[in-house]
């Protein structure tokens, strides 16, 4: 399955893209995609190790399934406020 | 009230906006760009969020003070895009019966939004540097049911 992946602040800076598309196995898990993401997009992979994913707009932890979502975010320690 | 805006933030609408009868302490805290960091000099600051998510954990964040203090009404408003030197990117405000729980309530909905709210600053400094800031340390809070509550430590 091909998955896209929205990026923020440094990782959209250091990759030059709003959002990167990745292919996945179908039962492929948050930690699947932080590898995958990690092995096409090296330049981000001290960020990515930093960083949260979140899955429909929530945090998600690396066990969950990705297939049936619907918006993959890659979130980087925020600096809000 | 919880926004996003690209505008300068009017402080005294989001204050006004907590105001409320039954009400006799009223909170306004604004974070406005510093000019100094130690010696180090910033210009501006340029603010990115992911916007649905940012509104969404706003919401929750107000809705989990609630169920911690006896508040009555509570504004967020983030401000993204430049922020020049002493104009504000957040302006939080809370309106309680009595000071403790508006102090409290407003001082921890600052603390957690910095730590969970998806919004990012650009330093861009006097000596020509600019840098994401994305702080190391203690990861945000991670929820698998969307309760702000829990406290589940999610592996970066």
């Amino acid at each position: 399955m091909m998955k896209r992946v929205l990026l923020f602040a440094a990782a959209k800076e250091s990759v030059g893209q709003d959002s990167i598309t990745v292919e996945l196995p179908d039962t492929a898990t948050v930690a699947d995609l932080r590898k995958q993401l990690v092995s096409e997009y090296p330049v981000i992979r001290d960020l990515v190790a930093r960083s949260f994913i979140a899955v429909d707009q929530q945090f998600a932890s690396n066990d969950v399934l990705i297939a049936d979502a619907k918006e993959i975010a890659l979130i980087p320690p925020v600096s809000g406020g | 009230m919880v926004s996003i805006t690209h505008n300068p933030i009017d402080t005294a609408a989001v204050l006004a906006s907590v105001k409320d009868a039954d009400c006799g302490a009223n909170v306004l805290f604004v974070g406005t760009t510093r000019r100094m960091t130690g010696k180090r000099e910033t210009t501006r600051l340029e603010y990115e969020c992911y916007e649905e998510m940012a509104r969404a954990k706003m919401m929750s964040l107000v809705d989990a003070a609630r169920d911690r203090w006896p508040i009555v009404k509570t504004s967020i408003v983030h401000r993204v895009g430049v922020v020049e030197i002493g104009e504000a990117s957040i302006a939080v405000a809370v309106s309680a019966a009595h000071r403790s729980a508006s102090f409290d309530a407003a001082s921890w909905l600052l603390e957690r939004l910095k730590q969970e709210v998806p919004v990012w600053k650009r330093e861009v400094w006097a000596d020509g540097q600019e840098e994401w800031i994305h702080p190391q340390g203690e990861a945000a809070p991670v929820t698998k049911d969307d309760s702000d509550r829990d406290s589940t430590k999610a592996t970066p």
